[in-house]
This record gives C-alpha cells, sequence and structure tokens, in this order.
C-alpha cells in the first residue's frame, strides 16, 4: 500500500513514480478510507465550495462578532488592494484569509484547514491564484490533497492543535500546506513543494497561541491574513531557485521540539502574552462581568 | 495518520471546533440519548466552558444539538431563539467539577413525553466528544459509532444473551462497557457497534427477561 509519514517519504514517492504529490495523497486515502476516487474528489469538491462561499461572504462582511473584536476589516483591505504596497494579489489572499476567519469568528460556516483558528490561510492562497492565473476549481481541488498531505506528516511528527503547539502548529502548518500546494501549482517539482513548506514553517516557528479572553479573535483574524502572505513569499523564493538550508522534516521536527517547550501559559489557555495585557484583561472583564 | 479530511476539514461552524462544533454534538448525543424532542433543558459548564462560552457561542452550540441541528448548519447561531420558538425551556448555570475535562458539561433534559436524561460529556479537541455519565451510569461515548445501550438487572448471563442476539444478526461489537449502581440492581451496558443495529434485534434485546429497557444511539 501507498504510505507516508514524512515529507522526505511523500516526495521520494512521488519522485519516484513521476507523479505529483497530490496523486500520493489522493492514493492513500482511497486506501485507508476503502472508497473509490472519484468519490474523494467529491468531498474535497464539497469542501472548495463552503471555502468559496465563506471568502464571498468575508470580503463584503461588515457584521461584528459577539465580543465586538472583530468584523469589517477584511472588506477595508479589499477594497483598498490596488493602491498598497503589496500588490494587489497578495492583498486579495489577505483580505480573503482576513474574511474566512471573521466569517468563522461570527458563527458562519468554514472548513477547518487544517482548524478553525487557522481556516483562512490555505483557501485564500488558492482562491488567490486561482483568480490571478485563471485555474480551474478542478486544478485548485488537487492542489488541496497536496496541502492535506502536508498537513498530515505536520500532525504526524508534530502537532495541528494550538494547545499542544501553539500557533505554530496552527498558522504555521497552514501556512506551510498553502505554501506547498502554491509551489505545485505553479509547476514546481515535489522537492520545490518540500522546500517551500520548509521555508515558510520555518518562519513561523515559535509562533505562541496567546488568544484575548480565550476567543479565536485576536490575534488569529488578522494572523490569518498575515500567514497568507508570508506562504506566498515562501513560494515565490522557492520558486525563484532559493533552497532552506535545513530540510523539511528538520523543520517540523524543530517545530515539534519547540512545541514541547513552550509553557502551558503560551499555548491555548489565555494565561500570558497578549492575553494578559491591560487591554486584552479590560476586554475579558467586559465580556465576562460575571467571572 | 490522520485521513486528508481530518485536514483539510470538517466542515463547521466557527469559531471554534472544540467550543463550537464538538458542544454541538454534546447537545444532539443528549437529545439522541434522551429519544424524543426535548422541552426542557438545564446545562451546567465546567472549567473553559463555564469561561468562555458566550464569546465561543457554546450556550448556542448546545442548545442547537438539542435542537438536533448538525455542526454545520448555519442556523446554530440562532438557536437561542429557535429554541424559544419551538417552545425548548433551558437554562445555563457555570459549575466547578472536581477533576472533570476543562470543556465538560452536564445536560439535564426533560422530554415531550414526560422522559428524562442526564447526560455528562466533554468536548475533547477538534469537535471530537466523549459522553462519560448518563443517568448516573459511568460511560465513554463518543458517538463515532451506533450504540446499544440496555438498563437491565445485574444478574449472571445478560451480557451472553445479548450478545447472542448481536452475533445471530451479525452485528459486530467494537468497543463495550458494563456499569452498575449496586450489585443486584440495575445496571447499564453500552455497545458501541460497526453497524447500527435493525429494529428486530432491539425488539429481541428488548425480550430478554432481565432486559428492562434497551434503546439504540446512531452516531453522529
Amino acid at each position: 500500500m501507498i504510505n507516508f509519514n514524512t515529507m522526505g517519504e511523500l516526495i521520494a514517492m512521488a519522485e519516484e513514480k513521476e507523479l505529483p504529490i497530490h496523486e500520493i495523497v489522493i492514493a492513500r486515502e482511497m486506501h485507508v478510507s476503502q472508497r473509490p476516487r472519484a468519490a474523494i474528489i467529491e468531498l474535497m469538491q464539497q469542501n472548495w465550495a463552503v471555502m468559496q462561499a465563506s471568502i464571498k461572504r468575508g470580503i463584503k462582511n461588515t457584521e461584528h462578532s459577539v465580543s465586538g473584536l472583530t468584523g469589517g476589516d477584511s472588506k477595508k483591505l479589499f477594497a483598498g488592494k490596488e493602491k498598497g504596497y503589496l500588490g494587489t494579489q497578495a492583498l486579495a489572499a489577505a483580505a480573503y484569509a482576513v474574511g474566512i476567519s471573521e466569517v468563522n469568528a461570527v458563527m458562519g460556516r468554514i472548513v477547518a484547514c487544517p482548524t478553525a483558528g487557522s481556516c483562512g490561510i490555505v483557501p485564500a492562497a488558492l482562491y488567490a491564484a486561482r483568480e490571478e492565473r485563471k485555474l480551474s476549481d478542478e486544478v485548485i481541488i488537487k492542489a488541496l490533497f497536496t496541502a492535506a498531505g502536508i498537513g498530515m506528516v505536520v500532525d504526524q511528527n508534530a502537532s495541528i492543535a494550538g494547545a499542544e503547539g501553539g500557533c505554530q502548529a496552527e498558522c504555521g502548518t497552514a501556512a506551510g500546506m498553502a505554501a506547498g500546494a502554491l509551489v505545485e501549482l505553479a509547476g514546481g517539482t515535489p522537492s520545490m513543494v518540500g522546500n517551500a513548506c520548509a521555508l515558510s514553517i520555518k518562519n513561523l516557528l515559535g509562533l505562541v497561541c496567546d488568544p484575548v479572553a480565550g476567543l479565536v479573535e485576536v490575534p488569529c483574524v488578522k494572523r490569518n491574513g498575515f500567514a497568507v502572505v508570508e506562504a506566498m513569499l515562501a513560494a515565490d523564493m522557492t520558486l525563484a531557485g532559493i533552497r532552506s538550508v535545513i530540510p523539511v522534516d528538520e523543520v517540523i521536527d524543530a517545530m515539534n521540539r519547540i512545541g514541547k517547550s513552550l509553557p502551558k501559559s503560551l499555548r491555548e489557555t489565555s494565561e500570558g502574552g497578549l492575553a494578559t495585557t491591560p487591554t486584552a484583561k479590560a476586554v475579558e472583564r467586559r465580556i465576562y462581568p460575571d467571572s | 495518520m490522520h485521513g486528508v479530511f481530518d485536514i483539510v476539514g470538517p466542515v463547521m461552524i466557527g469559531p471554534s471546533s472544540s467550543h463550537t462544533a464538538g458542544a454541538v454534538r454534546l447537545g444532539l448525543m443528549a437529545r439522541k440519548i434522551l429519544g424524543e424532542p426535548a422541552v426542557k433543558a438545564e446545562i451546567n459548564l465546567h472549567g473553559s466552558f463555564a469561561q468562555t462560552y458566550r464569546g465561543h457561542g457554546t450556550d448556542k452550540a448546545l442548545i442547537a444539538g438539542i435542537l438536533g441541528f448538525s455542526p454545520e448548519d448555519e442556523r446554530i447561531r440562532d438557536a437561542l431563539m429557535l429554541a424559544q420558538q419551538q417552545g425548548l425551556d433551558f437554562s445555563f448555570q457555570t459549575v466547578n467539577l472536581e477533576g472533570a475535562h476543562p470543556n465538560t458539561a452536564v445536560i439535564y433534559l426533560v422530554g415531550a413525553t414526560g422522559r428524562v436524561a442526564r447526560v455528562r460529556g466533554a468536548s475533547v479537541g477538534g469537535g471530537n466528544i466523549l459522553i462519560t455519565n448518563i443517568d448516573g451510569y459511568s460511560v465513554e461515548l463518543t458517538g463515532q459509532y451506533p450504540a446499544l445501550i440496555t438498563i437491565h438487572r445485574d444478574r449472571p448471563g445478560v451480557i451472553t444473551q445479548v450478545t447472542q442476539i448481536l452475533s445471530r444478526y451479525e452485528v459486530n461489537i467494537a468497543f463495550m462497557r458494563v456499569s452498575r449502581q449496586n450489585r443486584g440492581e440495575t445496571a447499564m451496558m453500552i455497545m458501541e457497534l460497526d453497524d447500527q443495529p435493525a429494529d428486530e434485534v432491539m425488539e429481541e434485546c428488548r425480550e430478554v427477561y432481565e432486559v428492562e429497557n434497551a434503546f439504540t444511539i446512531p452516531a453522529i
């Protein structure tokens, strides 16, 4: 059967069979779930449809979350995307990512990717690429399998839960997934996919999970916007021929070790970092007056 | 290793897989255990659930589940209003339960015909749940498999009789647990199965002399 536990194994398998990474991921899923290829593609199509709906809703969103901390920022960013320093595609991607996260915060429908807190990054990167390069949904759906394969390896060898590994495990993993998927979409080889993933995760190592008032809002919503731009840069660096000195599996191992050495106060407990600033404490008292 | 759709997925209503999606599933399990629409719900919240339930919509999510909504139903955000419209009387209290998982809820439901159920469970991460107590009996139920539950007299041979019925209908038991309050009194047996048992299976289980009641909870 087709199986992989590391990015190295996934890349080697793809190169040996002269297949893109998504084909290896799809083949493994067919074997493990005992479902035909069409059924698996169909499920991913459904996820992509929900992702697109959340983007369209996000960039128009003016509703604030129950806490009042987030809402309406995606719309502002999207409106100003022609005038910024970053360029239209990157700003649109950031607006999509913030928008999906705002939809999440107002109890809208999203796809966890790999988690709800990091749900904006992968869909935003792929949607922006599709718009800019006029790609088909079919191609994007394949790229989602590549992203999934990367996430599966990180989940296996480190963690994708903020409570275990801090935000590097959530937004860091999502950025690595997005960077790898973007490189594959641009025609990069499997080892280039791994390289983009390494560059992207490396830059977010050590990121802590310290949400204000315990909510998936501050800093999470805007961070999704930052992380998608970072993933795009990792993809562009790779496509320009820049190599990560540390190979991707060693980066993932470093992420695992860093996650284990993060204190509990910086792993989704809201007992440290931003969550214990005077402003955050005041927000907490306003939202939860009785506790 | 997890599958593709554990990483890209599930489709869910935000903002939090543990505080929202998992909470819907807890409510849904309580509703399935009650076995009929609820007219009254008293919910106790412990730990992180107690601290952050308003900001995460955990209250809306639990009520949505009790109303029978799935974790991806966009009506979850309006669940409190919909509950009032549908005549479900609900209340929330925060409590401190010694040693309980930080995301624990105790849900007491009264059904339309007067049936009651008290269900304790926790949202254990990624939208997954663990029901740990039903009506005073210790259980371990994830909702990932259909379950068969019997309430029976604590006598030798009851387990054999029930499992023989399952064997005859070729229903495979994945996980099983028996608990009781006192020796020789009422006991509870919970079996998580690979397939949903047919009505005939349930009827035969109810015909076992010592079995006071047998019911199934579908996977959610």
